[in-house]
C-alpha cells in the first residue's frame, strides 16, 4: 500500500494508464508502489534502489533474457505475467541451472486498464513465489496509444549452475536418445483458441510452468551423460530439433507415433491446418542424453508431475545435411523442416 | 477424431500396401495424377511414396488454388491494395506468394498497405460493416469449395445494402482444368506426361458431385476415383485405380462415399449459380488460358465486383523465367527438375507459387520428401 | 443464417450451415473454411472401413 505522499489512491478498478504514469513523477512512483511492489514484494524492491545487489555462492552464473509480446494477454492456463516468469526461468534452467533472481521491464500502452496491469503483476508475483524465484529489479515505461499492444514485458534471469556441468547445443552425438518431457502443442493451441476470428471452445490450457525442478531431477539422474536440454517454445519441437541439428552437426530421427499429443490438441491442429510439431510449448523440455542413460532420465522425468507423460521420441543420427526426419505411422519417412513464415490456418 | 483417425491407422496401411503390391502387374507402370493439393499434402505428409510399389508413380496435379493463381492477378490485387481507400482482405495462404518484381502481399502490408488476413468470407463483410469509410475488398481464390462462401458473403452484403464491400474474384473450376491437362500437347501429342487415371478431389466433389467426371472417363478413357483426404482413402483409391487399369475399365468410382453424393451439394451449387457466371477464359499459372474455367460476378451483382468497380484491367505478367512451376503444375516436370528448387527457391524464399502453399508440389517435396533425393543419388 | 456448434474431437467451433440446411444435431459433417459442405453417412463410412480391412486381410492371408 502506498505511503501517505499520494493524495489519492490509485483507482485500480476503473483507472487507466496515462502518460503521467511513465513521466518519472509522483504518479509513476505510486503506480510502482501500488501495483508492482505490492505484487512482487521482497527486501530489494522495498529498498527502492536503482539496482539490486546480492551475494552468490559457488558455481558458474547463467544469464538469460526474453521479451514477451503475447496476444491475447490472458489465455487459458496463464497470462503474460506468469509467462514472463516461467519463460525466463526455463531458459536459465535449461543450462542445468538453479534460477535465483529475475528483473522485469514493462512497456505499457497509454490507456491500458490498471485492473489488467494489477492482474498481470499479481500473476507474476504468484508465479515467482511458487517457483522460489524473486523479482528484484524492474522498470516501467509508458508509450502513446497505438505504439504498443497493451503491455510488453521483458524479463532477465540469473541462476547458478554447479561446476562441472556444461550442457551445450553442440554436444549431441549420433546414438544419443531424445527425450521429451510431455505433450506438445498445448500452449500454442490454448492461446490460438482465444485469438480474434479464430475462437473455438476447448478445455486445453497452456502448459506454462517453471521447469527447474524437473531439470534438477534430470541432472541428478543423468550426470555427465546429459548433453543438452532445451525448451521447445516458439516454432515448437520442430524448431528446437532443427537448431540442435545445426549446432551439433548431426541429424535426428524421431518416431511420430511416440510423440505425446493430447487428442484435443491434435483435433485443434486438424481444424486449423497446423502441425503440433510446430506449435509452441511453455512447460516442456527436450533432453538429449547418451543412450545408456535414457531409461534413467525417462524414469526421473516421469516421477515429476511436470514430466509424467515423458517419452523417448527418437535418436541422434549422423547426417551431413543435418536433417530432422520422422518415421510416420505408416512406416513412411518424412522431413520435419523448419517452420517457414508464420503458421497460418490453411484454406484448401 | 471420429471418421478421421480410422483412416490413418498405420497397421491397416501396411496391409493395404501389401494388397497394392499384390495387385500391380510387375511388368507394367502406373501413372496416376492426384488433381488436388489436399491429396498431394496427404501423400507427402504420410510418406506414402515409401509404401507404394516402385512402378506406381503419383503425379501432382494443379489443384492448389494458390499455385495456379497467375502473377498478373496477384499484381492486380497488389494494385488494389495500393489504393489508400482500400482494405484488402485475404486468406493467409496468399500473403507470401511472389508477384512481379519480388513483391508480396506481406511486403506490401509492411510498407503500409491495409491488408488483413481473414479466416472466413464473413469476416470481410463484418469489417466492411464496422468500417464504413474503408473500401473493403475480399481477395477471393479457390475452387468449387470456396466459391459458395464467397457467394454467400456477396448475398449478405447485398442484403445489408453495404456499398463499401467488393470481391476480387479469382475462383476457378476443377473439370475444365482436368480437361485442359488431358487435351494438352504434353499428354496427347508429345506424350511427355502419361496419366493412366485420376484421383478426384475430396472436398470439391462434396460440392460438385461425381457426375462431372463422367465425361473424362468416357471421352478420354481415363478412370477417375474420387477419394477422401485421409491417407488410407488415398491408398484405397490407388488400389481401385490399379484394378480399373488392370481390367481395362475407365469408370468414375467413388471411394469417398461417406461424404460425396452423385449430385454433390445442390444448395451450394445454387448459391454459386445465383451470383456467378462463367468467364469465357481465365489464365492459370502452368496451364495458361483455359476456356470457361473461371467465375466472375453476374451483371446484377456488378456493384460488388472489384474488377468493375475499380476498373482493374488484367495485365498478364511473366513468371520468373527459370521457375518451372508451370511444367510442374502440368505434371511435365518434377520439383527436383527445376534449377531453382532447393537453391534459390525454398519455402523461406519462394520464387514460384508451388513453393508457397503447403499443398504445392515443390513445398510438399521440400518440406517432407527431399531426403529421398539423396537416397536415389546414393550408390 | 443458420450456425451450428461442431465438435472436432473435443474442440468446439461455430460452423456455418448455410449450405447444409438438413444438418441436424448429432450429425457428422465435412467442414471447409468454416462452412459445412456435406454430411457423413455413417453406414457408408462403416462399409468403406470394412472394405479397407478386407483388402488388407486378403493381402496378409496371401503373404
Amino acid at each position: 500500500m502506498s505511503p501517505k505522499i499520494f493524495r489519492r489512491r490509485l483507482d485500480i478498478r476503473n483507472g487507466r494508464i496515462d502518460l503521467s504514469h511513465g513521466s518519472g513523477g509522483r504518479a509513476m512512483t505510486q503506480l510502482i508502489a501500488d501495483i508492482f511492489h505490492d505484487a512482487l514484494d521482497n527486501e530489494w524492491l522495498r529498498k527502492g534502489n536503482d539496482q539490486a545487489a546480492f551475494e552468490v555462492s559457488g558455481g558458474r552464473m547463467v544469464l538469460s533474457t526474453d521479451g514477451y509480446v503475447i496476444s491475447p494477454l490472458f489465455f487459458p492456463g496463464g497470462d503474460i505475467g506468469s509467462l514472463a516468469v516461467h519463460g525466463t526461468i526455463n531458459d536459465v534452467a535449461m543450462a542445468g541451472a538453479r534460477p535465483l533472481y529475475l528483473s522485469a521491464s514493462f512497456i505499457i500502452e497509454e490507456g491500458f486498464a490498471l485492473a489488467h496491469l494489477k492482474r498481470i503483476a499479481d500473476s507474476m508475483g504468484a508465479a515467482a513465489r511458487a517457483a522460489g524465484v524473486l523479482v528484484i529489479a524492474g522498470d516501467t515505461k509508458v508509450v502513446e496509444r497505438g505504439k504498443a499492444d497493451g503491455v510488453f514485458i521483458s524479463t532477465t534471469g540469473i541462476g547458478i549452475v554447479p561446476l562441472g556441468l556444461e550442457l551445450s547445443a553442440e554436444k549431441a552425438r549420433p546414438g544419443d536418445r531424445v527425450i521429451l518431457s510431455g505433450t506438445i502443442g498445448d500452449h500454442g493451441v490454448a492461446v490460438m483458441s482465444k485469438r480474434q476470428n479464430l475462437t473455438f471452445e476447448t478445455a486445453i490450457v497452456s502448459d506454462s510452468a517453471p521447469l527447474h525442478g524437473l531439470v534438477a531431477a534430470v541432472v541428478d539422474a543423468c550426470g555427465p551423460a546429459l548433453r543438452v536440454m532445451r525448451d521447445p517454445t516458439r516454432g515448437g519441437l520442430a524448431a528446437t530439433l532443427n537448431e540442435l541439428a545445426q549446432q551439433s552437426r548431426v541429424g535426428f530421427r524421431i518416431d511420430e507415433e511416440a510423440l505425446p499429443v493430447k487428442p484435443e490438441v491434435a483435433a485443434a491442429c486438424e481444424l486449423l491446418g497446423l502441425d503440433p510439431l510446430y506449435v509452441a510449448n511453455e512447460g516442456k523440455l527436450v533432453a538429449v542424453v547418451a543412450a545408456d542413460a535414457a531409461n534413467a532420465v525417462l524414469a526421473a522425468m516421469r516421477a515429476d508431475p511436470l514430466g509424467s507423460e515423458a517419452a523417448i521420441i527418437g535418436e541422434v543420427v549422423a547426417d551431413d545435411q543435418r536433417l530432422v526426419q520422422a518415421t510416420t505411422a505408416f512406416g513412411g519417412g518424412r522431413i520435419v523442416d523448419w517452420l517457414s513464415g508464420e503458421q497460418l490456418p490453411r484454406i484448401c | 477424431m471420429k471418421y478421421v483417425d480410422e483412416y490413418r491407422d498405420g497397421r491397416l496401411a501396411r496391409s493395404l500396401a501389401a494388397a497394392i503390391a499384390r495387385a500391380v502387374d510387375p511388368s507394367a507402370d502406373y501413372h496416376f495424377m492426384e488433381f488436388c493439393g489436399g491429396h498431394t499434402h496427404a501423400i507427402s505428409r504420410y510418406g506414402l511414396e515409401d509404401v507404394l510399389p516402385t512402378n506406381v508413380r503419383m503425379i501432382h496435379g494443379p489443384g492448389c488454388p494458390v499455385c495456379v493463381l497467375p502473377v498478373g492477378r496477384l499484381d492486380a490485387a497488389l494494385r488494389l491494395a495500393g489504393r489508400p481507400e482500400v482494405t484488402l482482405c485475404t486468406y493467409g495462404d496468399l500473403m507470401r506468394v511472389p508477384a512481379s518484381h519480388g513483391m508480396t502481399l506481406l511486403r506490401a502490408k509492411a510498407a503500409g498497405a491495409d491488408i488483413r488476413i481473414v479466416y472466413s468470407t464473413l469476416d470481410a463483410v463484418r469489417i466492411a460493416e464496422a468500417e464504413p469509410d474503408r473500401e473493403v475488398v475480399f481477395f477471393a481464390i479457390g475452387f468449387e469449395t470456396t466459391a459458395p462462401p464467397t457467394a454467400l458473403a456477396i448475398r449478405l452484403a447485398a442484403a445489408k445494402r453495404l456499398t463499401n464491400f467488393a470481391v476480387f474474384c479469382n475462383h476457378v473450376l476443377t473439370p475444365p482444368a482436368i480437361q485442359n491437362i488431358l487435351e494438352s500437347p504434353d499428354v496427347r501429342a508429345l506424350g511427355r506426361v502419361r496419366v493412366d487415371g485420376f484421383i478426384g478431389p475430396a472436398h470439391v466433389s462434396t460440392v460438385i458431385g461425381t457426375e462431372p467426371y463422367a465425361f473424362f472417363a468416357e471421352e478420354f478413357e481415363k478412370p477417375v476415383v474420387v477419394a477422401g483426404f485421409e491417407p488410407l482413402d488415398v491408398m484405397q483409391a490407388i488400389l481401385m485405380l490399379i484394378a480399373q487399369v488392370n481390367e481395362g475399365r475407365h469408370e468414375v468410382e467413388n471411394q469417398y462415399v461417406r461424404a460425396v453424393r452423385r449430385d454433390g451439394n445442390s444448395k451450394a451449387k445454387a448459391d454459386v449459380a445465383e451470383i456467378f457466371e462463367l468467364r469465357k477464359s481465365f489464365e492459370w499459372r502452368g496451364l495458361g488460358v483455359v476456356p470457361y474455367s473461371g467465375l466472375r460476378l453476374k451483371e446484377a451483382y456488378a456493384a460488388y465486383d472489384a474488377e468493375r468497380r475499380f476498373g482493374i484491367a488484367y495485365v498478364p505478367a511473366a513468371d520468373n523465367p527459370a521457375c518451372e512451376c508451370g511444367a510442374i503444375l502440368r505434371g511435365v516436370k518434377k520439383p527436383t527438375e527445376c534449377k531453382l528448387f532447393g537453391t534459390a527457391c525454398t519455402p523461406d524464399t519462394p520464387m514460384g507459387s508451388c513453393m508457397v502453399s503447403a499443398e504445392g508440389a515443390c513445398a510438399a517435396h521440400w518440406t517432407y520428401g527431399r531426403f529421398r533425393d539423396r537416397q536415389r543419388r546414393a550408390p | 443464417m443458420r450456425l451450428g456448434r461442431v465438435d472436432f474431437g473435443g474442440v468446439v467451433k461455430e460452423v456455418n450451415l448455410a449450405f447444409l440446411p438438413e444438418a441436424d444435431i448429432g450429425d457428422f459433417v465435412v467442414v471447409h473454411v468454416g462452412y459445412a459442405l456435406a454430411k457423413i453417412d455413417p453406414e457408408e463410412a462403416r462399409r468403406t472401413l470394412a472394405l479397407l480391412a478386407e483388402a488388407g486381410a486378403a493381402a496378409e492371408a496371401a503373404s
